[in-house]
């Protein structure tokens, strides 16, 4: 009888503490997502009135605003694109990297595997910072270009998308090699052996063999990158310019400059609903289908 | 032996990618010039004008404080999840369970903070609790963010164990409690230190969340460094950098022996 109670205090007590702190801010998120908006603090009206008997006060304009407003679909879209293109040069610069750690003698890719993730216990700020050192005007890599005579005068390489997509590649880069080298890992080196004695060259060899062998890393890597990068804030800020809006910026702004506290709650909550909710599903049925398959 | 030649390139040059900025910001925290770009020779200068500097020293000390509290609540409340989702069976509602302690890990970080500080403004028109945002409302945004990946790593651990220990230990008598504070913990210790250490640096690096829920006099170190280096470059920030670079690898290290020490 005592197990019982003792079962009750450790599954409930961080129930208490997600419901409390996690699950009603989002509900909050919700409401203040669905109220009228007016000026005033706080900047929206309740969505229960009691004034003139009880009366229900929500609107769906707050939604209807940002969904109709190129200014705020943009940037979405802005964001997606942009986390598609890092995930995709994380995975091109990632893959070879797990994989040719992952083939390496077993004492060695130890060693390898923390050289690798070791960047990323460093302070995210600051490696984001370091770039603004090497992509400045007379920075490092304009001293290098101007030397080799690629250029003949510095080029403007900070605070454009191109600089966002190189600060956001160099900082994501280990969330996508850990899982990569994860299956890579476990995956048996003699496949590729028995492939090229069947006869299928290098090339058939990676997209026959190895390739369909890593999806799940792939999936799971390309994961980890792309939801926080669509929802990123820092480096566009640090390293980008005016050219392209993102989401993370346009919600800040929203909030802090415009103090449109509903517009900015739809924003999050459109986020989550497009963004996180499908990848939690998918996490939850995946893990649920590989346990009842044993993998 | 072309293809180990190939294989080598593509590691080393791997490596360089990885580490190349943050060598680059180390030797310029050793400029004695004013202007980060220009160099004038090695000098500690920006290090001591750091240790001077009352700003970053009092946000140091904040951060770390918070860090501290928030990484042992977290690691508190992950272990009991990490420990109820694969030891318990009967957990009531068990996907909005799983729900909760897995979406903090995929939520981008601006929403977390946006619906902390508009929880903290609601919960203060209701109970008049907190009545200014401050260090209490940074510490309990980080435990709640922090607990997903303790929970993560904990429950690693324990799929990974063998369950006829603690099985053994109950025929010899022991009951549920004395199983779990004699066997199961001290058994995953190293991992629970892992996670420590791991919710440490997060909450010792965070700046999204950690903007939204401050407020007067808690000015955590990376909002400090933000705002020093938003616009520009600061030779403090780069001396600052080394030091902490050189400070939360060692963290790192550290964070890979016990993480991995139960792997052998």
């Amino acid at each position: 009888m005592k197990n019982k109670l003792f079962e009750k205090y450790f599954v409930f007590s961080p129930y208490f503490w997600l419901v409390l702190f996690f699950f009603i801010p989002l509900a909050i998120i919700f409401k203040i997502s669905i109220s009228v908006s007016e000026w005033g603090m706080p900047p929206y009206q309740d969505i229960f009135l009691f004034d003139n008997g009880f009366k229900i006060n929500t609107t769906f304009e707050n939604y209807v605003y940002i969904f109709s407003d190129y200014y705020y679909i943009g940037s979405f879209v802005n964001s997606l694109i942009l986390a598609l293109i890092s995930t995709f040069f994380c995975l091109l610069i990632g893959f070879p990297l797990a994989f040719y750690i992952a083939t390496s003698n077993i004492r060695l890719r130890n060693i390898l595997l923390v050289l690798v993730v070791i960047p990323f216990w460093s302070s995210f700020l600051l490696r984001v910072y370091a770039w603004k050192i090497i992509l400045q005007n007379n920075g490092i890599l304009n001293v290098i270009l101007l030397n080799l005579g690629i250029t003949s005068e510095p080029l403007q390489l900070l605070y454009n998308q191109y600089a966002v997509i190189m600060g956001i590649v160099y900082t994501y880069l280990p969330l996508m090699i850990l899982p990569l080298y994860g299956y890579l890992n476990k995956f048996d080196l003699n496949l590729i052996e028995a492939s090229k004695d069947l006869g299928l060259n290098r090339i058939k060899t990676f997209f026959k063999v190895i390739l369909p062998l890593s999806v799940p890393g792939i999936v799971a890597g390309s994961l980890l990158v792309f939801i926080p990068v669509v929802g990123e804030f820092i480096i566009p800020e640090m390293l980008g310019g005016s050219d392209r809006l993102y989401y993370g910026k346009i919600l800040w702004e929203e909030f802090f400059v415009n103090r449109n506290w509903p517009g900015a709650s739809a924003l999050a909550f459109s986020g989550i609903i497009i963004l996180v909710l499908p990848i939690v599903i998918f996490q939850i049925l995946y893990s649920r289908w590989s346990q009842k398959n044993e993998i | 032996m072309k293809s180990s030649l190939i294989k080598s390139t593509v590691i080393f040059l791997g490596l360089f990618f990885l580490y190349f900025p943050i060598l680059v910001l180390i030797f310029y925290s050793f400029n004695e010039n004013k202007r980060v770009m220009v160099w004038k020779g090695f000098s500690l200068r920006w290090y001591n004008e750091l240790f001077n500097n009352e700003q970053i020293i009092e946000a140091f000390i904040i951060s770390i404080k918070i860090a501290a509290l928030s990484a042992t609540f977290a690691t508190i409340l992950g272990v009991m999840i990490g420990y109820s989702l694969v030891r318990i069976r009967k957990i009531p509602f068990k996907s909005f369970y799983i729900f909760l302690s897995s979406t903090p890990l995929v939520l981008p970080e601006l929403i977390l903070g946006l619906s902390m500080l508009l929880f903290f403004i609601n919960l203060n028109n209701v109970i008049g609790f907190p009545s200014s945002r401050g260090q209490l409302t940074i510490f309990i945004s980080h435990v709640t963010f922090c607990i997903a990946f303790v929970a993560i790593i904990i429950q690693a651990r324990l799929t990974d164990f063998n369950k006829n220990i603690e099985e053994a230990a109950m025929d010899l008598g022991y009951n549920y409690t004395k199983v779990l504070y004699k066997i199961t913990l001290p058994i995953i210790l190293p991992s629970i230190i892992a996670g420590w250490l791991l919710a440490f640096t997060i909450s010792l690096d965070d700046l999204v969340v950690a903007s939204f829920t401050t407020g007067p006099g808690a000015n955590t170190l990376p909002i400090v460094v933000f705002s020093k280096v938003r616009l520009g470059l600061s030779p403090e920030v780069n001396a600052l950098s080394a030091i902490l670079m050189f400070a939360l690898i060692i963290i790192g290290l550290f964070y890979f022996y016990f993480n991995k020490k139960f792997k052998h």
